[in-house]
């Protein structure tokens, strides 16, 4: 009887054999080595436990990795939006390259990337060497930071903006414009709530990407504590003075707030009609 | 079709949406590609290929190859297994799996690279045990293969899932019926029709493989020649101020980016319905 509750009856063989697999293989190599964060993270006192996660440094760490986050993603949303809307709307050269140069900073490998953006925006690179001219240093310091963060979460927002663009209907925006709305009125009224979810989304995916962000940053970010130290780092460098328990704390607390941004994700991909579903 | 012009931009609004996206991708994408090769090739082709042909770098070469050949085939199995058992019955808890599948994908690396520390480092009780039988797991070839796997874990699975549900039951059941039995169907039936989506997938985790930097970073230990991959072969590089050296090696790895994105296009262009996750 529970048998049939628990699984629909088939005529495919292998149920058993691929999902006994598939059981096996992650609770071996994903939920085991993730519980031990939990269980070596309580072989520490409460009081130790906050201790460790709310140290200066840690706390410096905190706020600069959540707020550079929160401002690359912003940045993707932005220039994500319009490299969609460009991508999707008009007719230019080259389409196909650019398109597939979003895809770029998915497949680079992030030490690459790391130093590339290193030598590019430090003081005696290309471009900051343009901006050192005036005195604004891009390397080396949390704006260092932001634009590795910015690089790596490129496309997020594209990709998922992108197929929302895709398959608007055109009609819509026809019929709003000859009742007499301008294209501002239709860009703010009809498409911008059409793509708002997609927006979310790509700006909640960049967001939690550039928060466990380790290889690009740590070239261009300079790893001053306190000011320019992003939480992996943290995690790294404790682990370097052997103080496992207190790497565990400090990593417990990031995978928390990954989890609930990736379930603020799962919401609004369910919101967003599970166009982006998986 | 006279209402067109209703519905798109001014002229000059759209060559400013145009130059601003072109510029963006330029400045954050094209230029940082660009600059790998120019330092790479700083001080000559000779520099260059001096660089790439030590006993380091052909070390780093090799053991970045062993660690994917390894961890990829593995990942792949397990997709086309959970990709089966979810895509092929109605079962409980199967939103759960499918969450619990993807989970890698929200840990940080460096998260990914400490729980397999914990787990079966010098402190733990697997590796005491492992050490009092002589096997060394972390700052090893095995510990970089396991991190490999977990951060490449979802990739094919997230890849057959979404293609597999939309094919539906229907041929595979037809194949039963008829007196295949189930190795057959899916080697006959199943393969042929997911073989783009599997190899897409397969793709994907390998340059992820090849590239991961902190997971590795966090287990290896740094042995020049010994566990350092090409993205830790890099850092080194780069961290003992050998600038050409370290792009020559990166310029390696940004080569196998290009050409996984090239292949990606290609598979995109002439099987787009064969390719179903958002990414």
């Amino acid at each position: 009887m529970l048998t049939i509750k628990l699984k629909q009856p088939s005529v495919i063989p292998g149920f058993s054999l691929t999902l006994g697999f598939t059981i096996l293989y992650l609770t071996l190599i994903v939920l085991i080595p993730l519980s031990g964060l939990f269980f070596k993270t309580v072989t520490l006192s409460w009081h130790d436990f906050t201790q460790t996660i709310t140290a200066p440094r840690v706390m410096a760490a905190y706020k600069i990795s959540f707020g550079i986050s929160f401002i690359a993603a912003l940045v993707n949303v932005f220039f994500g939006f319009i490299v969609a809307w460009v991508l999707v709307r008009y007719k230019i050269p080259a389409k196909k390259i650019i398109d597939a140069m979003v895809d770029l900073p998915f497949a680079l490998p992030t030490a690459v990337a790391g130093i590339a953006l290193s030598a590019l925006y430090s003081d005696h690179g290309w471009i900051g060497e343009i901006f050192a001219r005036v005195g604004i240093h891009l390397a080396f310091n949390p704006a260092g930071i932001a634009i590795a963060l910015i690089f790596v979460g490129i496309p997020f927002v594209v990709r998922t903006v992108e197929p929302v663009l895709h398959d608007m209907d055109l009609e819509l925006e026809d019929a709003a414009a000859s009742l007499g709305a301008n294209r501002w009125q239709v860009f703010t009224m009809v498409i911008l709530p059409h793509v708002m979810p997609a927006l979310l989304t790509g700006f909640a995916m960049a967001f939690a990407r550039g928060l466990g962000e380790y290889g690009s940053v740590i070239f261009i970010a300079g790893n001053v504590p306190m000011v320019s130290e992003i939480v992996p780092l943290v995690i790294i460098t404790k682990l370097e003075q052997y103080d496992y328990a207190g790497a565990t704390a400090i990593a417990l607390t990031m995978l928390i707030a990954s989890f609930i941004l990736l379930f603020i994700i799962n919401m609004l991909q369910r919101w967003s009609g599970g166009r982006m579903l998986r | 079709m006279k209402s067109k012009s209703n519905i798109t931009e001014p002229f000059l609004i759209r060559v400013f949406l145009i130059v601003i996206a072109i510029g963006f991708i330029g400045v954050f994408v094209a230029l940082p590609v660009a600059v790998i090769f120019i330092e790479a090739l700083a001080k000559g082709i000779g520099a260059y290929f001096n660089e790439l042909n030590n006993d380091n770098a052909k070390a780093a070469i090799k053991l970045t190859v062993l660690v994917a050949a390894i961890s990829v085939p593995c990942n792949m199995v397990f997709g086309l297994a959970a990709s089966w058992a979810i895509t092929k019955f109605e079962f409980f808890g199967k939103r759960l799996l499918i969450t619990l599948i993807d989970l890698p994908f929200s840990v940080s690396p460096v998260i990914a690279g400490l729980i397999y520390v914990l787990l079966l480092g010098a402190n733990s009780v697997m590796g005491k045990w492992l050490d009092a039988h002589n096997m060394q797991v972390i700052f090893a070839v095995p510990g970089l293969v396991i991190a490999t796997i977990f951060v490449t874990f979802p990739f094919v699975a997230r890849e057959l899932i979404p293609l597999m549900e939309e094919q539906g039951t229907e041929e595979e059941e037809a194949a039963i019926m008829l007196g295949a039995n189930g190795w057959q169907t899916f080697w006959n039936v199943t393969l042929p029709n997911i073989k783009w989506g599997l190899f897409y997938g397969v793709l994907l985790s390998n340059a992820r493989a090849m590239g991961e930097f902190g997971a590795v970073s966090v287990i290896s230990g740094h042995i020049e020649g010994v566990t350092n991959t090409l993205p830790l072969h890099v850092e080194s590089l780069y961290n003992g101020y050998n600038f050409v050296g370290a792009f020559a090696v990166a310029s390696l790895l940004t080569v196998l980016a290009v050409f996984t994105l090239i292949l990606k296009m290609i598979i995109e262009y002439y099987y787009p319905h064969e390719i179903k996750a958002a990414r």
